[in-house]
């Protein structure tokens, strides 16, 4: 109970910076947001409209303190603000729309290239110097080289504008209604093939080499020779004696880019289009919103904070030694 | 966690440095103790290198990259950007890789491209190995508070999501080399922080280290004198995946367009190539080459960081099978025997 204690007050630390952050930003760099947005949108910003502006974003002539207090205020009520490029949605509403977009693209390469590059780091420890050992590691540490984004240009060229498989952008159809038809789940599936599977192929390797090596570790235990003497199948060996014990890295590694499932599609999101999180910062950036720019990145980071502390959590369960300490 | 960038970065995806990929737990778990003397086991770390396969390998396409980079003003002495041909040529006996949309040399911006790109990703490289050095050595060292300050901070610098902050802060500063080199160094000193303090304190706890602060030596001796160089191999290491960070996050911020899109570099080509279209009228020409060259340079270096790895790691070295046909007892491998010295 003290370690989580002490976890959750770690994480309230690292939320409360990454707050900070977020209000220090666009006080403290060069420019004045309100007048680069003003000077962005003439055209659609009535003049008294700033004034209103300066109050929503807290930038205006009151002392810095009571700035920032009020700034933490709206923060943890979850006043994030009215979008400017998406005038006059609130931050919070266009955020909502998106974030399932994210998780679930994130989430499908995650879930698939931790199950089967685990599987294959398994393998590979067994069968030292095997055919899945000696080929595949060079290999994925090769296609892990090239920068995903670039992959993602690849897949796109490749599958999407040559042979035609498959969308090249967005998440679904416009033709299309969304609901929970058939037809809808296929053609969403479809937009998400291309962009998960290059997020697959990139990250699969550091799963597989990760396994690979704590397993390796894990094989030269006694218990394992202990196993084998006592004329136990091999299959068992390997799972509920080797793998089991050498999945606690995997579980970790596993938490942490749970959290970062939220922002670390954001490349592939800009190539494909994809209508998520990511996708929506970089037009925030590029059209100088700063609110939703601050409440994407709140939300994200949010969003790793969360996972990393469900994970210690578990990480009490699984690992008694945790407990002890 | 690649998922995260180099992950964007590693980054991303992981995001948290490449660390998978050579297989290092956050605790340093691929050190050994220093066994004997530092100079020993560095000279071992350095023989090791120069007969491996792998380290080799890596350092020769390196090299070959390096030399394209000095010698890309000799090679293609006008400004790279200069509209010399029609537009979107294939390659052929003059354009050996065509032409963008703007008839621009794909070979000539992908040359100079390199310097931009190697330089970016070496500086990146060292100034976050050097801020992990200080950050690890003095928090291993000194322990008690300063340590639990650092690590708070290192730990919070850890989980803050590393892409979105690169754009965001790319976003409110003046963009420019500067600002690329600065914001990459702030998102990416955190990890090799980590892995190095893990290090440290398991030298700290070593007895030489007990000898040297009972004989009154002071702490900047010890911690550069004493403990750094035992660290060799993981510091080296931790360098590797830096500058693979530094050169694929660089990218990744100048395929969104947030670098200085006036620069040539692998990042920018491939930001122009997206941005004329060049998927769309089939141009693969245009952004093949720079994505290879990006995906070559952090191939060597994760093959020297790999090699490190099995020099240091007796473990992970592959095994030399025995043949099925069981021949006479068998050798002692070279290898090992010089691990073992």
């Amino acid at each position: 109970m003290r370690f989580i204690l002490r976890r959750l007050g770690f994480y309230l630390i690292a939320f409360w910076v990454s707050i900070t952050l977020n209000f220090l930003l666009p006080r403290f760099m060069p420019g004045d947001p309100v007048s680069r947005m003003f000077a962005r949108n003439q055209d659609r910003m009535q003049p008294e409209q700033i004034e209103q502006l300066r109050k929503l974003l807290g930038v205006d002539d009151r002392p810095l303190w009571e700035q920032y207090f009020g700034y933490l205020q709206n923060m943890l009520t979850g006043q994030m603000g009215v979008s400017m490029s998406r005038f006059p949605a609130p931050v919070t509403e266009v955020i909502g729309s998106q974030v399932g977009w994210t998780l679930l693209l994130g989430g499908t390469a995650l879930v698939i290239a931790a199950v089967v590059g685990n599987l294959l780091g398994i393998l590979a420890a067994w069968r030292r110097g095997g055919a899945v050992d000696s080929a595949l590691p060079p290999l994925l540490i090769f296609i892990g080289s090239f920068p995903y984004f670039w992959l993602a240009m690849g897949a796109l060229y490749l599958f999407g504008v040559t042979l035609g498989w498959f969308p090249i952008r967005h998440a679904f159809s416009d033709t299309i209604a969304p609901s929970f038809s058939w037809e809808f789940v296929s053609d969403v599936g479809m937009h998400l093939v291309l962009p998960a599977l290059t997020i697959v192929l990139v990250s699969i390797g550091g799963w597989m080499l990760g396994m690979r090596n704590t397993m390796i570790a894990t094989n030269a235990e006694d218990y394992i020779t202990m196993a084998e003497a006592k004329g136990l199948r091999p299959g068992r060996i390997m799972f509920r004696y080797a793998a089991r014990n050498a999945m606690l890295p995997s579980v970790t590694a596993f938490g942490m880019s749970l959290g970062f499932v939220v922002g670390g599609a954001l490349l592939t999101e800009v190539v494909f289009a994809y209508p998520g999180v990511g996708y929506q910062l970089l037009a925030a950036v590029q059209g100088l919103d700063y609110p939703l720019m601050q409440g994407l990145f709140l939300t994200i980071t949010a969003a790793v904070l969360l996972a990393n502390f469900l994970v210690d959590i578990l990480y009490v369960r699984l690992d008694p030694r945790v407990r002890s300490n | 966690m690649t998922t995260s960038i180099a992950n964007t970065a590693s980054s991303l995806p992981g995001e948290t440095l490449a660390d998978p990929l050579t297989g290092k737990t956050p605790d340093g778990g691929a050190g050994l103790p220093p066994a004997v003397s530092v100079r020993q086991s560095n000279r071992s770390l350095l023989h090791g290198l120069l007969t491996n396969k792998k380290a080799m390998t890596g350092a020769a396409i390196l090299f070959v990259f390096i030399a394209l980079a000095l010698l890309a003003p000799v090679l293609f002495p006008d400004n790279p950007s200069k509209i010399t041909g029609m537009a979107s040529q294939e390659p052929d006996a003059e354009f050996w890789l065509g032409t963008t949309a703007k008839g621009q040399d794909v070979l000539a911006l992908t040359i100079h491209g390199s310097r931009s790109s190697l330089f970016v990703g070496l500086t990146v490289g060292f100034a976050s190995t050097f801020i992990g050095i200080l950050v690890g050595l003095a928090s291993a060292y000194f322990g008690k508070f300063i340590d639990e300050a650092l690590s708070l901070t290192t730990n919070v610098f850890l989980l803050l999501p590393g892409l979105p902050l690169l754009v965001i802060l790319a976003a409110f500063l003046p963009p420019g080399l500067g600002t690329v080199i600065l914001v990459l160094v702030v998102t990416g000193w955190a990890g090799s922080a980590r892995v190095l303090r893990s290090q440290a304190l398991s030298i700290r706890s070593k007895d030489f280290v007990a000898a040297a602060v009972v004989t009154g030596e002071r702490p900047l001796r010890i911690m550069f004198g004493e403990i750094l160089p035992n660290m060799a191999s993981i510091v080296m290491g931790t360098l590797l995946a830096c500058i693979i960070y530094g050169i694929g996050a660089q990218a990744g911020l100048e395929f969104l367009g947030l670098g200085d899109v006036s620069t040539v570099s692998w990042g920018n080509n491939l930001y122009w190539a997206g941005n004329e279209g060049a998927l769309l009228t089939g141009s693969w020409w245009v952004f093949v080459p720079s994505g290879v060259c990006i995906a070559l340079v952090a191939f060597s270096l994760a093959l020297i960081n790999y090699a490190v790895d099995e020099v240091t790691n007796p473990r992970l070295r592959k095994i030399k099978k025995p043949k099925p046909v069981k021949p006479q007892p068998t050798k002692p491998v070279p290898t090992g025997k010089r691990a073992a010295a």
